[in-house]
């Protein structure tokens, strides 16, 4: 497809490039016979006393590689899009070429990863090569928002700790890679009450974890945490089929204290994950799945005794 | 001062017709040589070509010696293993390259063109198997002229096999530098070569044959930049051969035995070996020519004519315009020699040498080097500790596993808390994530910012990097 509005500069440059091609043969026959100026092969004049141009004749090998490359180029240019915009025999386009060499890099990346494949998560987490790949592929796609240790920050999960919002397995971990996650919060606020209702709340949500809050407001605003159990449940414990935080733990994604609840509950909070499923291959996915699962393994464990 | 005017001067109109632009090039059949200067030129040959097809073979640590495995970004020279970040060697050598060039030009002319370049050691090779088949000079122009038949065929067939087999054998040479000699033998063996290997075998395979076998004295004459700029390197006082005019003119033909003054002749007895043995066709007792390689076959031959003439050595040798126009007697040449220029490019030269031997000497066998997290800049931990995280890509330039503890410093406070050890493969690069954390006490002392932090990594305690970068307590 030309990038030009119009035809006629596709003609103007598959013109030029043929005439242009010609015109070097005919240069170089023109130039191939000519009168010697001087009987000695110079240029006929002397300068600065004893100063000679000389006219040497080219080698005939050199032509015939002059010639050659003309008659490269025409074969170039018919075989390859190099006229305006005709497509050439071979109907090459950097695209094409692309979409050759990235499947073969997939063939190759295949054979790498096909080892891998079958196994589960907890058999696959004691394979040092799969590990150090999956090091390389969080480092490489995770790392920005993960945090090139995977502890996050403000806004982007822990993934070493004990605390899954959507899952912990490392088929959920998968399924969060693959397709991706959005957090819904809506703004509450309206349906709890005044902004004074609001505080209460934050406050006995904190009880919820053992945090430091102010046990008056948090008795005043326990009832108004019907609210919230729709989607965190009745104990508070979080919801993971709807990606509803676990509110009695000390794990808190977008801060931390009294404020920073009353604004989550007063402006409510969307949060996405991008799904990589396009960009990393399944067979990646379950790599990386397991890498970031057994990151997590050491703080279950310890959790569990 | 006035300015002078000289005229252009137009030469006669010449007398001849219309010719032609191109030229096929008469072909010269170079008359073998021997002599001291040859001598030095096939020990040349011996010790260069050696080299080239010997090193691949060679095996250190399990592996090839010599060996620029470029899939895996590994560059490995006998003990050295070299990554790609290690390029400044290479542009360091180039620079001895030069430099060793300008320093041997300015004082002996085109001893790289005469006695190693690869084109004349190539075609050296081949002209050899030539004249083993075809015979010397005249057997090669008779040859030439005859008619073609069964013993024709058989001569210039077999020049032509062994050329190919040469041109093949260079070829594969070249490309088992870069991956493993013994490994594409196999390959060859079984004629299963990869596309690429064997692309590029059969395109310097074809090449050595082409330039050694046909093209010759055409790239020295027309394709090398070197022959057109070497005038720049030239002074006169730069040893070039030179036919001693002087001595050797008048040229002619004289009796045996009798004194050329007294027939009125030079030393010169015009046998025209000097231009039957130059493998450019030049003459050079025209003097000073472009063409001139400074192979020196042209000294040799003539010392043994005037050897046979019981004349002295020498009217075609080593001399500088200087001393050849002020008729300097040797000593003083010699002296001259060794001017300013040359003791500049020496001492220029051994400084570039010795930085460079004390690079490699003192170069640790591993690189470092810190990344911190631009996404997550800090974070507050437990406690109100804050903790920043980085990554480190370690490359291990050896050949066993090393192993890594890493070490903050600049900070008060400052502790790692993941990753402060570490093992990374041989010739293995790996990148680690490290975190840092210091207490809320130091932070509240630092202020809110990027405060530079310090990280030491020691492969062992007397190798050790330091890599500087920042620590970032948030506001």
């Amino acid at each position: 497809m030309s990038d030009f509005s119009s035809n006629g500069w596709a003609i103007f440059v598959g013109a030029a490039t043929v005439i242009g091609l010609l015109a070097c043969l005919w240069l170089l026959f023109v130039a191939s016979k000519r009168i010697p100026m001087a009987d000695d092969n110079s240029t006929g004049h002397v300068f600065d006393e004893d100063l000679v141009e000389m006219n040497n004749p080219l080698p005939r090998w050199w032509m015939i590689l002059f010639i050659l490359t003309v008659v490269f180029a025409f074969a170039y240019v018919a075989i390859f899009p190099g006229l305006g915009s005709l497509p050439g025999k071979l109907g090459w386009t950097s695209q094409n070429q692309l979409q050759a060499e990235l499947k073969a890099a997939e063939a190759t990346k295949a054979k790498v990863y096909a080892e891998f494949n079958n196994q589960a998560a907890p058999a696959l987490s004691q394979n040092p090569r799969a590990m150090a790949i999956g090091e390389r592929l969080f480092i490489n796609n995770c790392s920005a928002c993960h945090g090139s240790d995977a502890r996050g920050s403000k806004g982007f999960p822990n993934l070493t700790d004990s605390d899954w919002m959507h899952g912990g397995s490392p088929e959920k971990i998968e399924e969060s890679i693959t397709l991706g996650r959005q957090g819904m919060m809506p703004a509450l606020a309206a349906a709890v009450g005044t902004p004074e209702d609001v505080r209460n709340l934050a406050n006995h949500v904190l009880s919820l974890s053992g945090s430091a809050h102010n046990s008056l407001a948090a008795s005043a605003g326990r009832a108004k945490f019907a609210v919230c159990a729709a989607c965190h449940g009745m104990d508070g414990k979080g919801n993971q089929a709807l990606g509803a935080p676990n509110l009695t733990d000390k794990i808190w994604l977008h801060g931390w204290g009294e404020e920073a609840i009353v604004a989550i509950v007063t402006k409510g909070k969307t949060n996405v994950m991008p799904a990589q499923g396009g960009r990393l291959t399944p067979a990646q996915i379950h790599v990386l799945a397991t890498y970031v699962w057994q990151l997590s393994q050491p703080t279950m464990a310890a959790q569990s005794k | 001062m006035p300015k002078t005017v000289i005229p252009i001067v137009a030469l006669p109109q010449s007398s001849q017709e219309m010719v032609s632009l191109y030229q096929s090039e008469a072909k010269i059949q170079m008359r073998s040589v021997t002599g001291w200067f040859a001598g030095w030129r096939w020990a040349l040959v011996w010790f260069t070509q050696l080299l080239f097809y010997g090193l691949p073979w060679l095996v250190w640590n399990g592996r090839q010696a010599v060996l620029f495995d470029l899939a895996a970004r590994r560059f490995y020279l006998f003990d050295l293993v070299l990554y790609p970040q290690d390029v400044i060697y290479l542009a360091a050598l180039l620079i001895i390259s030069a430099f060793a060039l300008f320093l041997f030009t300015a004082v002996a002319g085109r001893l790289w063109c005469g006695f190693a370049c690869p084109q004349t050691v190539y075609t050296e090779i081949f002209m050899w198997v030539e004249r083993r088949f075809e015979g010397d000079r005249q057997a090669r122009i008779k040859l030439d002229a005859a008619p073609w038949s069964a013993q024709k065929i058989a001569k210039r067939g077999g020049k032509q096999v062994v050329w190919l087999l040469i041109g093949l054998w260079t070829g594969f040479t070249f490309v088992a530098y870069f991956t493993s000699a013994h490994q594409l033998l196999a390959d060859a063996w079984a004629l299963s070569l990869g596309p690429s290997e064997l692309f590029w075998s059969l395109f310097y395979g074809f090449a050595t044959y082409g330039n050694a076998g046909y093209m010759r004295e055409q790239v020295c004459k027309y394709m090398c930049p070197y022959a057109r700029f070497q005038s720049a390197m030239f002074d006169r006082d730069t040893l070039i051969i030179s036919y001693d005019t002087a001595r050797g003119e008048p040229r002619g033909s004289r009796a045996r035995g009798v004194e050329p003054a007294s027939v009125g002749k030079g030393d010169c007895i015009n046998c025209t070996l000097c231009v039957q043995v130059c493998p450019t066709g030049i003459d050079i007792r025209d003097g000073l020519q472009y063409e001139c390689i400074g192979c020196t076959a042209c000294i040799d031959v003539c010392d043994s004519v005037m050897d046979k003439m019981n004349y002295p050595r020498g009217l075609i040798r080593y001399a500088t315009e200087n001393s050849m126009a002020g008729n300097w007697p040797a000593a003083q040449m010699w002296k001259r020699v060794f001017r300013p220029r040359v003791l500049i490019y020496s001492a220029v030269l051994l400084l570039i040498v010795g930085a460079f031997v004390t690079s490699l000497a003192l170069r640790l066998p591993f690189k470092a080097d810190v990344v911190r997290d631009r996404g997550a800049l800090a974070r507050l931990v437990e406690d109100g500790r804050i903790e920043n995280v980085y990554r480190i890509q370690l490359m291990n330039a050896s050949e066993s596993t090393q192993r890594f503890h890493i070490e903050v410093d600049g900070l008060p406070s400052a502790v790692i808390t993941q990753g402060s050890n570490v093992e990374v493969g041989a010739t293995q690069a790996r990148w680690l994530p490290v975190a840092v954390q210091i207490t809320p006490e130091a932070a509240q002392a630092l202020g809110s910012g990027a405060h530079t932090l310090r990280f030491r990594i020691a492969a062992s305690p007397s190798q050790v990097v330091t890599e500087k970068s920042t620590f970032v307590v948030p506001r």
